[in-house]
């Protein structure tokens, strides 16, 4: 009786698990791959990877895409690692903190789009310096906005990635007991950022280790992100890939499809040299450990880490008001600081159909997100009761996340048509939980499993069964990683676009396909209604899993830490 | 009772081929179906105009429009091409599309489109079929695979605070941005638009535009470009972000306009430039302007997929967009400021006084002004200059 | 009846290679201290009594409560007590919650199972501390908090894991006395698992040295 539903499921659960995410995945690629490189016809045919590797932007393009998506993971992970060292426990971390986590649920075009109005030379901040400071009278012909290295690409990311990563790291923090060995380290006569970076870094980086992966991933084949900030002479490859895939002639999507493969070649070799510059950092940091030195550069790397965060959350929030000001605006031109005048006139337009399309999209990240919960936690569970350490096969669900989305949905979109399945809301909630899934696991597994089984033990001795374990002790402990979790499913759900596209038919229409759609003309009103419902339906899970923890456990201190 | 339900079953089969000149029984069809209408989505004044032709089309024949919005045509393309690799071949996503050139040549050549059925729908009676170029697209025979709704030429925008007088030719525009470094762009090729204003400045160029007509395959095209590349080369190093830079589409273009970036652009539609004034997308010191040889224009079209299972509702609409009514508001610069593919001489004598006391808009140029109106080059030509203009300017 | 806990020609082995041998019987209201270097496998062996050992450990010989083998039983069936060096109360649940999760669910009424908890608490002189949120406790009214949560779910034996070595030396002797009186009370065998000499001194019962030597 103890076994009930477990006793039959335990191992049909992670298998269901994999197989909801890596059939998709793996279907989608053959079915994308295969007609592209003649496989179901005449045999094996070369031509579209001739035609993939004699583009002439191909190195430039592939450079770019390796040097963007590293630096900007690297820049990303540095920050987040300097603001836990520096600040993780005191009041400004809270205020920073509060400030960051929502700023996750951005969807990266508006975010994007944010910040490239924020630092064009006819942005906003141009136009508050002009013509006073600056003395233009119109915009200098500067190259700020895609730049040719990348550079604003870089600084668009990393702006993004500091709260996601920030956020995988504080699910995770509790678990390495931060303020028992920051006590242990300052004792020691070792200054917070050292003490930090030397004693809780290594054992926290363990867990964030596969957000870090997806970030990188991310970073490597983001596609709206880097049009709208990215260089285009030539693009990144991911963004030459949607452009092949979209031109009129139907034989680039051959090409289109080998060069998918190209890419995602490109994100296996650059995590691969990740995980060996891992090694090299870790012997070099084994060795400034034991070299016992204090640190000297404590306080720059303190004010740095949290100057850089705090940057990065303000030129976001700065982007996002700059749209919402964009949302109401009569006449607006450079280089007046504020519009000539104020109109309802945009949300008077998209204010009733974004509202429509908001219901749609809470309902699909929600359904989603739910099912997404229920697998993760299940198959954690299961894990943890036969006891066995975290299966290897488990890394196989963050396939999706590593595979550029563009190798594979369109083969997906071949195979829900093949079993007449598609179009519509069940498949488009399908698609995203093969994305939310893995974000879902990846924020819950980490604190899953580093919570103190003996809890369970002593619970299971005072005569719990299992069942009782997981509801009554294991799942209200982990209240806060278990709402963070269906946040970050809700973010990934509301931002989703090609998968919505593809799995919908177009028939579904959420904020985001709905604000893709409308970027793509640039008119920055009704781009700033978008995004601010956008980010509203996002904002709001992280709202609920910010304060209701705080509200729930609001008289018990042991529940406060992390 | 019964009945109903067998004809529930075999939806396929009743609907399988609405012939356009039964229009009563396409009406009957029609009733209750629901359009399926990729369009891209965006132009806010456009997906209004489509919202309002939606609840017109509701209130007239009880067909139901939803507006798919896309980023891009070829999306769609993307979709039915799809849909028959997996043999859904009998109720596609898609129910129309707007398309036009090299993305209708590629979908018929293919044999994706439904029809003919364009010249049977009641309307094309009113379309101006000998003054306007509404049967072929790019040179390509239409043969009624898709209905015109809007006509388009190539006009350029500029602001007249920094750039007051009009240029006549791609020359004087070479001159002006020489003269005037960073104030002039274009999107960036394969963008429809740019790669217009390859066209445009190609035909402007040449000696003999003529010779475009036929396929590039069929013609010596190096001989026939060199001109264009001598111009672009010496035209780069001035433009906006020296050419290190381009925007992506047009509405991007009419952005760094109205942020004051540059001072000159391209636009294929007369009337965008007032329709953006009123809606604040652009300074009202800006006006628009033809080359003295002319420029090129075409139309806009909606096509019906193959595999559409609500042809007779798509033809109800495409048929609607072509009436006095819809091209009536379409033109209105205050809404859309489309040109009307019909026919003047044709309309009753209430729609066209209608049309004549229609203003123009600031900015846009009366009929006779716009010019001669130069024919489309072969769909084969964008695709290679486009092509060549990557390799040239777009990987540096 | 029999009211004893024995282990019977208790191996555990890991990969092939045993970590330790125990045979042993536990008479009620006899505390037997296991003691042995870290590593000696004595946590190892207290899992398999309570039931939570991980499958990777291989294991000959059973486990008898009161006469019955509860060898094969899950944990939440055994009725072994268990209490470890930290109080484990469940952070999210008050003090009276605490214990009313080990409180056996019977046909009392609620009010009358309150009574118990209050009782339990005043039998450790933490009268009134049923509202109170575990984070507040002092490490030694929590950890009297955890004997109580224990006993109260009527355990047949106490197992012991390194149970007084978080508490100051004053806390330790008080804690110590109170959970050996407790279950001297009760008659329960009790199995202690230690490193500290001065708690199998203080237990006053047989010690069993795992690690290299026999058990006797």
């Amino acid at each position: 009786m103890h076994r009930s539903v477990w006793g039959i499921l335990p191992g049909a659960l992670p298998l269901l698990t994999l197989m909801v995410m890596l059939g998709p995945v793996l279907l989608g690629l053959w079915w994308t791959l295969a007609p592209a490189l003649g496989l179901l016809s005449e045999g094996l045919s070369l031509g579209p990877l001739r035609a993939a590797l004699a583009w002439p932007g191909l190195r430039e393009a592939s450079l770019l895409s390796v040097t963007t998506g590293i630096g900007s993971t690297v820049i990303a992970l540095a920050i987040t690692a300097l603001i836990l060292a520096g600040w993780s426990g005191t009041r400004a971390f809270a205020v920073l903190q509060r400030l960051l986590s929502p700023l996750l649920a951005l969807p990266h075009a508006a975010a994007a789009f944010g910040l490239a109005f924020l630092i064009a030379p006819s942005g906003w901040i141009a136009r508050s310096l002009s013509p006073g400071v600056t003395g233009w009278d119109r915009p200098p012909d500067l190259l700020i906005l895609q730049d040719p290295w990348g550079l604003t690409l870089i600084a668009g990311l990393v702006t993004k990635e500091v709260p996601f990563l920030l956020l995988m790291a504080l699910a995770a923090l509790p678990q390495t007991a931060p303020g028992r060995s920051r006590n242990v380290a300052t004792a020691l006569g070792y200054g917070r950022v050292t003490g930090f970076l030397k004693t809780v870094f290594p054992r926290l980086y363990v867990q964030i280790r596969l957000p870090v992966y997806v970030t990188l991933a991310y970073a490597m084949s983001t596609v709206d992100v880097a049009i709208i900030l990215g260089p285009n002479t030539p693009p990144t490859l991911s963004v030459q890939i949607v452009r092949w895939m979209s031109d009129p002639d139907i034989g680039t999507r051959d090409l289109a499809a080998v060069a998918a493969l190209l890419q995602l070649a490109l994100v296996i070799a650059a995590i691969l040299a990740w995980r060996l510059a891992e090694r090299g950092v870790a012997f070099l940091g084994r060795r400034w450990i034991e070299s016992g030195r204090r640190g000297s550069a404590e306080g720059a790397g303190r004010v740095a880490g949290y100057a850089l965060g705090a940057l990065s959350a303000l030129a976001l929030v700065a982007g996002i008001a700059g749209l919402a000001v964009w949302s109401v605006a009569g006449l607006w031109s450079f280089p007046s600081a504020l519009p000539d005048g104020l109109t309802w006139r945009s949300w008077q337009r998209h204010g009733p159909p974004g509202l429509e399309a908001m219901g749609t999209t809470l309902a699909i990240a929600a359904i989603a997100t739910a099912v997404a919960l229920v697998l993760a936690i299940g198959c954690l569970e299961t894990e943890e009761r036969r006891g066995v350490r975290p299966s290897r096969a488990m890394w196989l669900l963050y396939l999706p996340l590593l595979v550029p989305q563009t190798a594979f949905l369109p083969g997906v979109q071949i195979g829900l048509l093949s079993a007449g399945l598609d179009t519509g809301f069940g498949p488009v909630v399908v698609a995203h939980l093969v994305f939310v899934l893995p974000y879902v696991f990846l924020s819950l597994a980490g604190p899953y499993r580093a919570w103190d089984a003996r809890y369970s033990t002593v619970a299971a001795t005072l005569g719990a069964a299992s069942g009782r374990v997981l509801w009554r002790v294991r799942l209200p402990m982990l209240t806060r990683a278990c709402l963070t979790a269906v946040a970050v499913g809700m973010a990934v759900s509301v931002g989703q676009y090609l998968p919505t596209l593809l799995a919908g038919g177009g028939r579904v229409a959420t904020l985001t396909t709905e604000a893709v759609a409308l970027a793509s003309g640039g008119d920055r009103r009704a781009i700033g209604v978008w995004a601010i419902l956008q980010t509203g339906a996002a904002f709001l899970p992280f709202a609920l899993a910010l304060g209701l923890p705080a509200l729930l456990f609001r008289n018990r201190r042991g529940m406060q830490d992390g | 009772m019964r009945l109903a339900i067998l004809a529930s079953l075999l939806p396929v089969a009743a609907y399988a081929q609405p012939d356009p000149a039964d229009w009563d029984a396409v009406l009957d069809e029609a009733r209750g179906q629901t359009v399926y209408w990729h369009a891209w989505g965006g132009s806010t004044t456009t997906n209004d105009f489509i919202a309002w032709a939606g609840e017109r089309i509701d209130e007239e024949y009880g067909v139901t429009l939803e507006h798919v919005k896309l980023t891009d045509t070829a999306d769609a393309v993307t979709r039915v091409l799809t849909e028959r690799q997996a043999g859904e071949d009998e109720d596609g996503a898609v129910d129309l599309i707007w398309i036009n050139g090299a993305n209708f040549a590629s979908m018929k050549e293919e044999g994706l489109l439904f029809g003919p059925f364009a010249f049977d729908l009641p309307n094309w009676q009113y379309v101006d079929v000998n003054g306007k170029t509404v049967t072929t697209d790019f040179t390509v025979p239409t043969e009624g695979y898709e209905a015109p709704w809007a006509m388009a030429q190539v006009v350029f925008m500029h602001d007249t605070a920094d750039l007051a007088e009009p240029l006549g030719s791609m020359e004087a525009i070479l001159d002006w941005a020489t003269s005037n470094p960073g104030r002039f762009t274009y999107p960036q090729p394969p963008d429809f638009l740019g790669t217009t204003f390859l066209k445009q400045a190609l035909i402007d160029l040449s000696e003999d535009p003529s010779v475009l007509a036929v396929p590039v395959m069929e013609s010596d095209y190096d001989a026939v470009t060199a001109p264009l590349w001598a111009f672009l080369d010496e035209l780069t190093p001035h433009l906006w972000r020296e050419g290190r830079a381009y925007p992506q589409t047009g509405p991007r273009q009419l952005q760094l306009m109205n942020d004051d970036e540059i001072d000159l652009a391209i636009s294929f539609s007369p009337g965008e430039a007032s329709t953006a004034i009123a809606n604040f997308e652009l300074p009202e010191t800006v006006r628009t302007f033809v080359l003295d040889k002319g420029t090129i224009g075409n139309a806009s079209f909606v096509a019906i997929p193959y595999n559409s299972g609500s042809k007779a509702g798509a033809m109800v609409l495409a048929n609607f967009l072509m009436s006095p009514e819809a091209q009536l508001r379409a033109q209105d610069p205050e809404i859309l400021g489309y040109g009307t593919v019909l026919d003047m001489a044709a309309l009753s004598e209430e729609d066209r006084s209608a049309f004549d006391s229609l203003a123009l808009g600031i900015a846009t140029l009366s009929p006779a002004e716009l010019g001669q109106v130069q024919d489309e080059p072969h769909p084969s030509w964008a695709t290679a200059l486009a092509d060549d203009w990557q390799e040239r300017y777009g990987t540096r | 009846m029999d009211r004893s806990l024995n282990l019977i020609a208790v191996t555990i082995r890991r990969a092939g290679a045993t970590l330790l041998s125990v045979d042993c019987e536990i008479a009620p209201g006899e505390v037997l201290s296991v003691m042995g270097p870290s590593g000696s496998g004595k946590s190892t062996l207290l899992s398999f009594v309570t039931g939570t050992l991980a499958p990777a450990f291989d294991v000959d010989g059973s486990v008898l409560l009161h006469g019955e083998d509860i060898t094969r039983l899950p944990a939440h069936c055994r009725r072994i007590g268990l209490l470890f060096q930290d109080a484990l109360l469940f952070p999210h649940m008050s003090v009276g919650q605490n214990l009313a999760f080990g409180l056996a669910p019977g046909p009392e009424r609620r009010r009358d199972r309150r009574a118990r908890i209050e009782a339990a608490l005043a039998e450790v002189g933490l009268e009134g501390f049923a509202e109170r949120d575990p984070a507040t406790l002092s490490g030694g009214q929590r950890a009297r908090v955890a004997l109580m949560r224990m006993l109260l779910s009527e355990p047949c034996a106490l197992l012991l894991d390194e149970p007084f070595s978080g508490l100051d030396a004053e806390r330790r002797n008080q804690i110590r006395r109170l959970v050996f009186d407790r279950a001297r009370a009760r008659s329960l065998p009790v199995l202690m698992v230690t490193h500290d000499a001065e708690d199998a001194a203080a237990a006053g019962g047989r010690v069993l040295r795992i690690g290299g030597e026999d058990c006797g």
